[in-house]
């Protein structure tokens, strides 16, 4: 046993974080066996943990996991004597000897990975598990974790996902050109949705789980760089780091719920907004529009305004316009509303959300919004009925203490 | 690998089809065959009967037990079949959407066990 040596220890946390992913894609494609990828890139990183303290941390820390855990791989189709391995084993000797990585072709392996993860003949859960595990390197236990399941449903999940991609015969690879922009959707899609479950629980008494985000904006980097032509993929990038740049600002000392227009902006991020705001300007000169570009201007919007009062909420109103145009979402129309009540005043807000009642009335927003507008109106009884009607549909503590506290003030009106 | 793709169609929309319809819905399974044909894709396939004319037979105990009738009731019906050969998942996908049923039925992509 060597003693263990900080600095070591913190390459090879990083490496993990750089080159997991990229160690996995690579050797899913040459061995064909994802359980098999995975369990050789552990391996490889346990092996790094005994050695670099030894022989010091290598020049290229992705090329010496990736051969070792080739090298792992090799043993283990060896050692399993099946015909299938034996082929395989005969194709990866056949690619030569540990050849420096072709950072093009490593590249390549990780958004085969992406796109073969989101792969639409998956459920989006399976996407969202494969996701985190072999491309974040996340464990099996910390997934279930995030997802509010217990361990033994998300290894299960993961086992069957997995089974699927070999039954079924989902290819690995990036998709060719006419099937790219449906399924860079779907990859920006899960994605988003990782984002989404890091920043807002959807239950649970954890407003911000960050570790899912900070996740999620390190996928969303990858892809970037991987695509570096798809405007969409640089927006939602912009989005990500948009939002979560107020992540210190959206929730009090209490843990209470601070809404945009209360947050105190010194508490967020200069420097992820400077990001953001200049990865939305280089997404837009691609001159190809879509969703998450127009969703980025309007996140770079509230970040440019020094105050809520000084928010260009008529340049906001037209953006969700243009979002209602893109994607027939109910959803957005109601954020349009919200945006024409700040720019127009409660009453024009209210007759638009009022024309989306029937077809969100199971959504907590839309009444948390319509309470809003009827307090900001004085018509105090109204907004209290719409209050309790959000309460009934909210699950997190955060949101449920925000709705009480406004309650109870718009009670005593 | 190889799949087969199974059309699943309400039987009740196909009773109450006219003549020009049913005429321009042979067409268009024709086309397909011809297509899938030429493409070396195609193994083999066939348009099954409707419900009407199903049995469904069970051994319990040694014993025969035949009944009338689909083994599950449901709102769509398997309406016939295709067995293709296909590079992977993205082209047998592919090559279900292009079944006329798919327009208004439903394809199920099932991956052929082999041996």
């Amino acid at each position: 046993m060597t003693t263990p040596d900080p600095s070591v220890e913190a390459a090879v946390a990083r490496a993990f974080r750089e080159e997991w992913g990229r160690v996995v894609a690579t050797l899913i494609r040459t061995t064909g066996d994802w359980d098999l990828a995975e369990e050789c890139a552990q391996d490889a990183f346990a092996r790094a943990l005994e050695r670099w303290p030894l022989d010091g941390v290598p020049a290229n820390p992705g090329a010496w996991l990736t051969t070792t855990a080739r090298n792992r791989a090799i043993d283990g189709l060896r050692r399993a004597q099946t015909g299938a391995a034996k082929a395989r084993e005969a194709v990866m000797l056949s690619d030569g000897a540990p050849a420096p990585i072709d950072d093009s072709g490593v590249g390549d392996d990780r958004l085969r990975l992406i796109f073969t993860c989101c792969h639409p003949a998956l459920s989006v859960e399976a996407q969202v598990a494969l996701t985190l595990r072999t491309l974040a390197g996340l464990t099996t236990s910390e997934i279930a974790r995030a997802f509010l399941v217990p361990e033994a449903t998300m290894a299960q999940r993961l086992v069957r996902a997995k089974r699927k991609i070999h039954d079924a015969g989902i290819p690995y690879r990036v998709p060719p050109a006419h099937l790219l922009p449906e399924r860079t959707s779907a990859v920006l899609a899960v994605l988003y949705l990782l984002f989404n479950e890091g920043y807002v629980a959807s239950s649970g008494d954890e407003l911000v789980r960050g570790d899912l985000a900070s996740e999620a904006i390190r996928l969303a980097r990858t892809l970037t760089e991987l695509m570096p032509d798809e405007p969409e993929a640089t927006a939602l990038l912009a989005l990500m780091l948009l939002h979560d740049a107020r992540r210190a600002g959206r929730v009090d000392a209490d843990g209470e719920l601070v809404p945009l227009e209360a947050q105190d902006r010194s508490t967020w991020d200069p420097a992820m907004i400077a990001e953001g705001q200049e990865l939305v300007d280089r997404a837009l000169r691609r001159q190809r529009p879509g969703p998450y570009q127009v969703q980025a201007a309007i996140m770079a919007c509230h970040a440019m305004s020094p105050t809520a009062d000084d928010t260009n909420w008529h340049e906001i109103a037209l953006l969700y316009g243009e979002l209602v145009r893109m994607t027939g979402s109910p959803v957005v129309e109601l954020n349009r509303a919200v945006a024409v009540a700040m720019a127009d005043g409660p009453e024009a807000g209210l007759e638009l959300v009022d024309a989306l009642a029937d077809r969100l009335d199971d959504y907590r927003y839309l009444h948390a919004t319509r309470a809003d507008l009827l307090r900001r109106l004085g018509r105090g009884p109204d907004a209290a009925i719409a209050y309790e009607r959000a309460l009934e549909l909210t699950a997190t503590d955060a949101e449920r203490r925000y709705l009480e506290r406004r309650l109870v003030e718009v009670a005593g009106t | 690998m190889r799949y087969a793709l199974l059309i699943w169609d309400e039987e009740k929309r196909q009773n109450e089809m006219s003549e020009d319809e049913t005429q321009a819905q042979m067409a268009g399974y024709m086309g397909f065959g011809e297509e899938m044909g030429s493409r070396g894709v195609l193994q083999g396939g066939e348009r099954l009967h409707p419900t009407p004319a199903t049995t469904t037979v069970r051994v319990r105990d040694g014993e025969v037990l035949t009944s009338d009738g689909p083994f599950a009731e449901t709102k769509e019906q398997m309406a016939g079949f295709y067995l293709v050969e296909c590079k992977d998942l993205d082209e047998a996908i592919e090559v279900a959407s292009k079944i006329p049923g798919a327009a208004y039925g439903s394809i199920e992509v099932r991956p052929i066990w082999e041996m």
